[in-house]
């Protein structure tokens, strides 16, 4: 009952921002749209208020105008954003005042701060994270530069650096992401703002990292009583750590309500559609995801998958794996460092299945895929292709064999915008396997494109089009269809969807689930995001620095994780489901991630590499020096 | 560090060594030098005293040894007919055509020269870098097409045009000439205050015509640098933290923008020498410019060679300054390794 009071309380009181029928114009030289219309809704006190919507729903702009650091092509056209904060004397509109005014100087910063999503290019590289922290205080307060870099030694040890005084000489190139962002923390929570506005703050890391500065922020606020608004696509981010949620589409408030009705009652049907487009650990093992457009195929289903021998075994085997990369030393003198990047990989794709391949950035996953598209060459171990006369190494395949096999294995990127030349039609890109291929005429060729063109759902009329007047869940379709132009055995999918939007993703993974039941493909699935790869994958692999820790179908991995890395790994996946919160007391040791420090059975000192073995059929699991020894 | 700096010294010296060979091989290449000509007018006369003056210059100056040896004596690492006395030992040689030793040919000149040019650079820089950052906070304002017009105006004129038609006109309108570095009466004299009056007084001219065409293509490129690094996500917090907008262009985008011209100070020592050449001539300045032009017209060796090997060191000391300074003002260079 008390609990109710308080709340009542909150809400009686005026809320922090007000934002009443807010509107945004851009001009631009293609012509105006409003990127804002009409908004309105609140950010009451010391609570965190989550905006929520696709890329394009005016979200960020939202955050730009409130701060009036919007760019030269957009303005506040009309509208009041009004800043009630306990410091000043009376309530301010933000939208009235200048935005190089010095009443404007003093808010942004001083008492609404702001923290962004790329750590890294969020930081000047020329400057120490101490001068750039520091400096927001000597802003906004009358101290001097040695209480300054007191102040932010104190906040810097607050936010988890575990060295403050050397990392006020560090550079933002010295630190890993997560350390970055709670630099950008320390910078923004220095001067004690009232408010703090974080965009899309932890869609650049890891998982783990994620929930762990998802914690921070939650300590922060109850410490400090500061309003929170946080920016996100991701809903599983909204339910676990907003009060209250305001959706947003095209520049408008679709759906505001708390935490609990927006989750257990969603009312608007674009609220629904979204829910249901997120991929959900749980999911029933033929449900699908339903995407906010379906990609519609008139031809899809009756394709069939060509005629030919498959092979009896896997058709991509990874034995051994191994890849070593020299590093220049940090230090301008020091020798140069070996990383071993991949540590005796061991992998197996069956035909017509989905190997699903999970880790955090760094861990290896990218040089395995480019190792097995003999994009590199590994430094011990093989990769074996089965096209249905054998298994032959790819490492020493030559000739008419080796362009053999580039035809059978393709790649799909992570970034659609960087991996199609922007100077190509799409007739150009799609033509362009076969032609270097010598496949076909050009009017066989030219069927062969329409009919890909049909198989992704894109209008035939795309052809005389380049990349750019695409948006990206179209442009990535762009390329699955590419890489399919040769009739391939095996796709390679790096990351394919973690580019994309909520929306587009689950029409970009059900694209490729069909695609594969109706050509029969393999795929190899590399991702960062557990729950994808749970909805699309058939078996899936775990790494963590180089290694393989843990290898399993996804129902035995998901029912049964053993080894600390995945448990933390799966721990750490923020689900969009109220009744599975984070366990962030668990998350918070960062000792998951170093494999001599795992808890016995599994950890491994450095220079070993333990062994994997099988708890149960297909689960297998790797362990430390005991359990090799008692094998051997 | 230290130990940088001496692996840099031992390359910078490999390499002045290389260029000193390929100087001086090439001076040599063609035939007809000016002293083999001098003797070989000397013989066609057919007096003894003429002869014996060419066999003595052949003598002096080693020309009868194969050349690698004459290379070596140049150099001063061996013997030659007077003991070791090259470049190393500070003896630059001898100029024929000015029949005067080549420091006494180059001595002032070089001084002159690089203190003209480096008025120009100074010039460019204090001109260029405010229009630049004008134009670029200010992109497609109407102060931004004027800059980029006088830019594009600057640019595509000739400087021997502009050196000529100051040239008449100042001297037409108000009386003035401009020509040489200071008025023919000093000319000789000591450098007395009225006669560095007189120097400052043309060197005007000089830096605004040689300065040009440098501040309108700095303008273009400080501009392209600074939009690059205005749209980056460090200034959106640099402004977001509440620093005023000139304070935050100062600190973050404009001292990224810089490093391109850091970098580049290697190409402009040497510039500082060798450029300008056409202007010197046309303005009459008494720079280094027209005597190295003579110089190696008239294979002149030992003058063209020194003063080759003088912009060669140039070339390779503003190399070493730009990486010192790069790595003193950015970080990533600083420590390697850097993302």
């Amino acid at each position: 009952m008390r609990y109710d009071e308080d709340l009542m309380e909150t809400l009686m009181e005026a809320p922090l921002l007000s934002i009443r029928q807010l509107t945004v114009d851009f001009h631009t030289d293609t012509g105006d749209f409003r990127a804002v219309d009409g908004l309105s809704f609140d950010i009451p006190k010391g609570r965190t208020v989550a905006l929520v919507g696709e890329s394009g729903s005016g979200k960020s702009v939202t955050a730009q105008a409130i701060l009036q650091i919007l760019s030269k092509k957009a303005r506040i056209t009309s509208g009041s954003i009004i800043f009630n904060d306990p410091t000043l004397q009376a309530p301010v509109d933000i939208a009235a005042l200048k935005p190089e005014g010095e009443a404007m100087h003093q808010l942004r910063g001083g008492r609404i701060a702001m923290i962004f999503q790329e750590p890294m290019t969020s930081l000047s590289p020329l400057h120490t994270i101490g001068d750039q922290i520091s400096e927001a205080l000597l802003i906004h307060a009358d101290v001097s530069k040695a209480e300054a870099l007191r102040r932010t030694m104190e906040v810097l040890a607050r936010v988890g650096f575990p060295d403050p005084k050397r990392a006020l000489r560090n550079y933002p190139f010295e630190l890993s992401g997560g350390l970055r962002q709670r630099a950008m923390i320390a910078m923004a929570l220095i001067t004690r703002p009232s408010l703090l506005i974080a965009d899309e703050p932890t869609t650049a890391l890891d998982v783990t990292t994620q929930a762990q500065i998802l914690d921070l922020i939650k300590e922060l606020q109850a410490e400090t009583g500061m309003s929170v608004l946080l920016i996100t696509h991701d809903l599983g981010v909204v339910a676990n750590v907003a009060d209250d949620v305001v959706v947003m589409y095209r520049g408008r408030v679709m759906e505001a309500g708390s935490r609990e009705d927006i989750f257990r009652n969603p009312q608007h049907d674009y609220l629904k559609a979204l829910i249901r487009a997120v991929p959900r650990f749980a999911m029933a093992e033929n449900e699908r995801l339903t995407p906010i457009r379906e990609v519609k195929s008139a031809t899809l289903s009756r394709v069939h998958a060509p005629t030919r021998t498959e092979p009896q075994g896997p058709i991509l085997k990874a034995e051994g794996l191994t890849k070593c990369f020299t590093l220049r030393s940090r230090r301008f003198f020091g020798k140069p460092r070996m990383i071993r990047a991949v540590n005796e990989v061991d992998l197996a794709l069956p035909v017509g299945k989905t190997l699903g391949l999970v880790g955090e950035s760094g861990c290896g996953k990218t040089t395995v895929s480019k190792m097995i598209m003999r994009a590199l060459a590994p430094d011990a171990g093989r990769v074996l292709f089965d096209d249905g006369t054998g298994p032959k190494d790819v490492h020493r395949l030559e000739g008419d064999d080796l362009t053999a096999y580039r035809r059978s294995v393709q790649f799909i990127f992570q970034d659609p915008f960087s991996s199609l030349n922007p100077r190509m039609t799409v007739y150009e890109l799609l033509t362009e396997p076969l032609r270097i291929h010598d496949i076909g005429t050009p009017d066989e060729r030219y069927h062969r494109v329409k009919q890909l063109l049909d198989m992704v759902g894109l209008d035939q009329r795309s052809l005389r089009r380049y990349p750019h007047s695409f948006s990206g869940g179209q442009r990535q379709r762009l390329g699955i269809a590419r890489a399919l132009a040769l009739e391939p055995r095996v796709l390679l999918c790096d990351e394919p969807v973690s580019a994309l939007d909520v929306s587009v993703q689950a029409q970009v993974l059900n694209l490729l689930k069909d695609l594969q039941s109706a050509l029969g493909l393999s795929y190899l699935f590399v991702s960062h995001n557990l729950a994808v790869v749970d909805y699309i994958a058939d078996t899936i692999a775990v790494m963590c620095r180089g290694y393989i820790v843990e290898e399993a179908p996804k129902s035995s991995l998901f029912r049964n994780p053993v080894h600390p890395y995945t448990q933390a790994l799966l721990a750490a996946v923020p689900d969009p489901d109220i009744d599975r919160p984070l366990d962030f007391a668990k998350l918070r040791a960062d000792r998951f991630s170093n494999p001599s420090e795992w808890p016995e059975p599994f950890r491994i000192p450095d220079g070993e590499f333990g062994m994997m073995r099988e708890i149960e059929p297909g689960h297998k699991v790797r362990f430390g020096r005991a359990i090799a020894q008692e094998a051997a | 560090m230290i130990r940088f700096l001496l692996r840099r010294l031992v390359t910078m010296a490999v390499t002045l060594l290389i260029i000193s060979a390929l100087v001086f091989f090439i001076i040599k290449l063609p035939p007809g030098d000016y002293l083999s000509n001098l003797i070989f007018e000397l013989r066609a006369q057919n007096d003894n005293a003429s002869i014996a003056k060419a066999e003595f210059l052949m003598k002096q100056y080693a020309l009868d040894r194969p050349a690698w040896e004459q290379y070596l004596i140049w150099l001063g690492v061996m013997p030659g007919p007077n003991g070791f006395s090259g470049l190393l030992q500070g003896d630059w040689g001898w100029s024929f055509e000015y029949d005067k030793p080549v420091v006494d040919v180059v001595g002032d000149a070089l001084w002159l020269t690089l203190l003209v040019n480096l008025a120009a650079v100074i010039f460019i820089h204090i001109v260029a870098i405010p229009i630049a950052i004008y134009s670029a906070t200010r992109q497609y304002s109407l102060g931004d097409y004027f800059a980029t017009f006088i830019g594009y105006i600057g640019l595509a004129t000739p400087s021997f045009l502009l050196a000529l038609i100051l040239l008449y006109y100042l001297n037409r309108w108000f009386g003035i000439s401009i020509g040489g570095l200071y008025d023919a009466q000093y000319a000789g004299e000591p450098w007395t205050w009225p006669k560095i009056q007189s120097f400052l007084a043309h060197l005007i001219v000089p830096t605004i015509v040689i300065g040009l065409a440098g501040t309108a293509a700095m303008i273009r490129r400080m501009r392209a640098n600074l939009l690059d690094e205005l749209g980056k996500q460090y200034y959106v917090t640099a402004k977001a933290k509440g620093l005023g907008p000139t304070k935050a262009l100062l600190k973050y985008p404009f001292r990224m923008s810089l490093n391109p011209f850091i970098a580049d100070i290697g190409n402009l020592l040497p510039h500082l020498v060798s450029g300008s050449v056409l202007v010197s001539l046309v303005l009459s300045l008494p720079t280094v410019g027209p005597i190295l032009l003579g110089a190696l017209k008239n294979q002149d060796q030992f003058l063209a060679g020194f003063i080759l090997m003088f912009v060669a060191v140039l070339t390779v000391v503003g190399m070493l300054i730009s990486d010192i300074l790069l790595a003193w003002i950015d970080p990533r260079i600083r420590m390697g390794g850097a993302r």
